[in-house]
């Protein structure tokens, strides 16, 4: 039996002037990677925002761990995302600190180690992405691929259930994207951690995600095992896992009739 | 017209919405600053940036000050035979208002923009957002400890300013122009009131310490997260700050006065 | 080892920062002067105290031996009702003349004490009998005006009675001058 671990039911959210998710429904099983794809301005970073509190639903709910997110007091939810690792787009390293003093700074402000248990722990988390090498540099000697890979030692380094992956292969160089591929199925199978992955890069999702969900015009537009999808008839589906610049997605931005406009108003 | 009507009366409520999320801001910070005295380490290094930092700007423009108050003073005063009176002018025009004042400007430019660059980029980088969701409060962690260091340091740069403001007066109208050092301090101390000049100085300059670091920090924490919305926030700051603390200055002195 | 550096600053910054209110306080403000002990309070009634404001000094043969503390309106005798806050250190006779005198001509008001020779010294919540209320200057200038139109010859006598108790020469000079 699988068991849930976060399950999105049936959620509705916008920002001031303009819905972007119209009743979304997923259920994440423990143990999986399971990858949320769309293309850009869909609402996925949105929707880990959502899972993570900082946002409120305008209807639906998300519930993490059977437990209902929005619904939490602000000590509730800080309880909830002490399970919660979260790899930004950019890494979001605190500039001011150094690369070990970044991975020790959650367990120094929420855990009560010593300082030689919090360096023991560091030099772990560090070895596991390969930078222990790296500890004493500031973040902005780093590359990018090897900024995401400290952001990823610090967000597990108070050992979460779930991880979460703000397009972690944004602007990365094919061998850093593979690092940071080979990380993620890793750390998931070894820590037994949950993983949401939001991302657009297909050719990489579909080699590690277990299950994918693909959102378009603010619902779940299809969803499958890799394997499914990519034997999907879909138009959408077959548009974006092929990379074709016209289709069901329009390559014009919805306008009038092109010769119109260039005649001009008085034709 | 009707537009700049409309542009106007947008204008004005939206600076009410401002205004209510910084005072908002404000009791969140307030709440949660028990934690910068239990960890007094984060207020010392800030303490560091917006205080150790500003030591150079406010002694040199403090020094300058100084010397042009007992040049201009020395210049009216002799008319009037009571040259000896610059002592007091120097004293009294900066423990009371230039002091306080004067430092609190210097202070918006060099400490306040400086907070409102840190803050607002963190929060374009999403550091503030990582923090959050590591389940460390921002605002006890990052707001929370400027806002004390700013409070802290402002009384004491702006005592150093008087005191360096003094010596400079002293070193025109003594050695430079020739009045006599014994009257230059006796009649000082004889026409400052410590509790009257100097102490309500203090209470200026600690006021002033809230209002530019909290305008500093709101302005940081409310800025859209992109480059330009930084450097927007960055010159708000210095505006609001400025118009903050001649206004409050105003304030506080007709209070003290009366 | 940063953060020894930056605490090291800190430190000295708040050092200075102490010094410099210190140094405030003491060189520039009148906390050492006016920073007198132990008081006791006596009170004294004046029919008009003319400007003279809480705080200002109280003075006997030029020193300053206290301050003015608060000043009352007596319903009862339509008077202003002062108290002075006068050094431990100093004793008064209970026959003590206290005046409210000018610093100069346009200058702040202050109260002059003058030893009478009385054998018991005052104690705390007595009452200065003899007092001599501000002068002022307006009050003084219409009348010797008036006194001039009514009566020439007198004029020259009526001014001079009022400044006879005035020991300070600033308040006569003025006075004088108006005269010839």
């Amino acid at each position: 039996m699988t068991q849930n671990i976060v399950e999105i039911d049936n959620l509705s959210f916008g920002y001031k002037n303009r819905t972007l998710h119209k009743g979304i429904s997923m259920t994440f099983p423990k143990g999986k990677v399971v990858a949320i794809m769309g293309g850009s301005g869909s609402g996925k970073t949105t929707l880990l925002r959502l899972i993570g509190g900082q946002f409120k639903p305008s209807a639906g709910e998300v519930r993490v761990t059977g437990e209902v997110v929005h619904k939490q007091s602000r000590g509730g939810l800080y309880q909830l995302r002490r399970k919660m690792g979260m790899l930004f787009q950019q890494g979001a390293l605190f500039t001011d600190l150094s690369v070990y003093d970044n991975v020790a700074f959650p367990m120094r402000e929420l855990s009560d180690l010593s300082e030689s248990m919090i360096r023991d722990l560091v030099l772990l988390k560090l070895h596991a992405v390969g930078l222990r090498g790296a500890h004493q540099l500031m973040p902005t000697e780093l590359s990018g691929g090897m900024a995401r890979r400290v952001a990823l030692a610090r967000a597990i380094a108070l050992d979460p259930q779930i991880m979460m992956y703000d397009e972690p292969f944004a602007g990365l160089d094919p061998i850093s994207m593979a690092v940071i591929c080979d990380l993620i199925r890793t750390l998931n199978d070894a820590l037994g951690i949950t993983s949401i992955v939001v991302t657009h890069d297909v050719e990489e999702t579909f080699s590690f995600a277990d299950y994918i969900y693909f959102v378009a015009d603010g619902v779940v537009a299809a969803e499958g095992s890799p394997d499914d999808l990519r034997q999907s008839t879909l138009p959408f589906i077959h548009q974006f896992v092929h990379g074709e610049k016209d289709g069901p997605v329009p390559f014009h931005y919805a306008t009038g009739d092109y010769k119109q406009d260039l005649l001009g108003p008085e034709a | 017209m009707i537009n700049f009507l409309r542009n106007v009366g947008s204008n004005f409520i939206d600076q009410i919405w401002r205004l209510g999320a910084g005072g908002r801001l404000f009791g969140l910070m307030l709440i949660s600053s028990g934690e910068s005295f239990r960890r007094f380490r984060l207020v010392v290094r800030e303490v560091y940036f917006t205080g150790v930092n500003s030591l150079v700007i406010i002694s040199v423009s403090a020094f300058f000050v100084g010397m042009v108050l007992a040049l201009q003073g020395y210049h009216t005063l002799q008319k009037y035979g009571s040259s000896e009176a610059i002592g007091v002018l120097v004293a009294l025009a900066l423990v009371r208002e230039l002091g306080p004042v004067v430092t609190a400007l210097l202070f918006a430019g060099r400490a306040g923009t400086a907070i409102t660059a840190e803050i607002g980029l963190m929060k374009a980088t999403e550091q503030l957002s990582a923090m959050e969701m590591m389940a460390v409060s921002p605002i006890a962690r990052v707001i929370a400890p400027k806002f004390w260091a700013g409070v802290i340091s402002l009384p004491i740069l702006a005592a150093l300013f008087s005191m360096i403001g003094i010596l400079g007066g002293y070193l025109v109208a003594v050695p430079l122009i020739g009045v006599d050092a014994g009257a230059f301090w006796s009649q000082m101390q004889a026409n400052v009131d410590w509790q009257f000049d100097i102490l309500n100085g203090v209470i200026k300059s600690v006021v002033f310490g809230v209002a530019c670091t909290m305008i500093a920090l709101f302005e940081g924490y409310d800025a859209p997260p992109t480059a330009e919305g930084v450097s927007r926030a960055t010159t708000r700051t210095v505006v609001t700050s400025s118009l903050a603390v001649l206004a409050l200055d105003f304030a506080l002195t007709s209070f003290m006065i009366i | 080892m940063e953060r020894t550096t930056i605490d090291l600053w800190v430190g000295i910054f708040v050092a200075l920062g102490v010094a410099a209110l210190l140094g405030l306080a003491m060189k520039v403000g009148n906390l050492t002067t006016s920073n007198i002990g132990d008081t006791y309070t006596v009170n004294a009634a004046f029919e008009n105290i003319g400007g003279l404001k809480p705080r200002a000094p109280v003075k006997s043969a030029g020193v300053v031996v206290g301050r003015v503390g608060d000043i009352r309106f007596d319903g009862a005798t339509f008077e202003a009702i002062v108290s002075l806050k006068i050094d431990k250190d100093y004793k008064f006779p209970a026959d003590t003349f206290a005046n409210i005198y000018t610093a100069g001509l346009l200058g702040e008001q202050y109260i002059g004490l003058e030893a009478g020779g009385g054998e018991v010294s005052l104690a705390e919540g007595d009452k200065i009998i003899q007092t001599q209320d501000a002068v002022v200057l307006e009050k003084m200038i219409s009348q010797f005006l008036y006194n001039k139109a009514v009566e020439p010859v007198a004029a020259a006598t009526a001014p001079a009675e009022s400044t006879k108790t005035d020991d300070d020469a600033l308040t006569d000079s003025p006075l004088d001058d108006l005269l010839n």
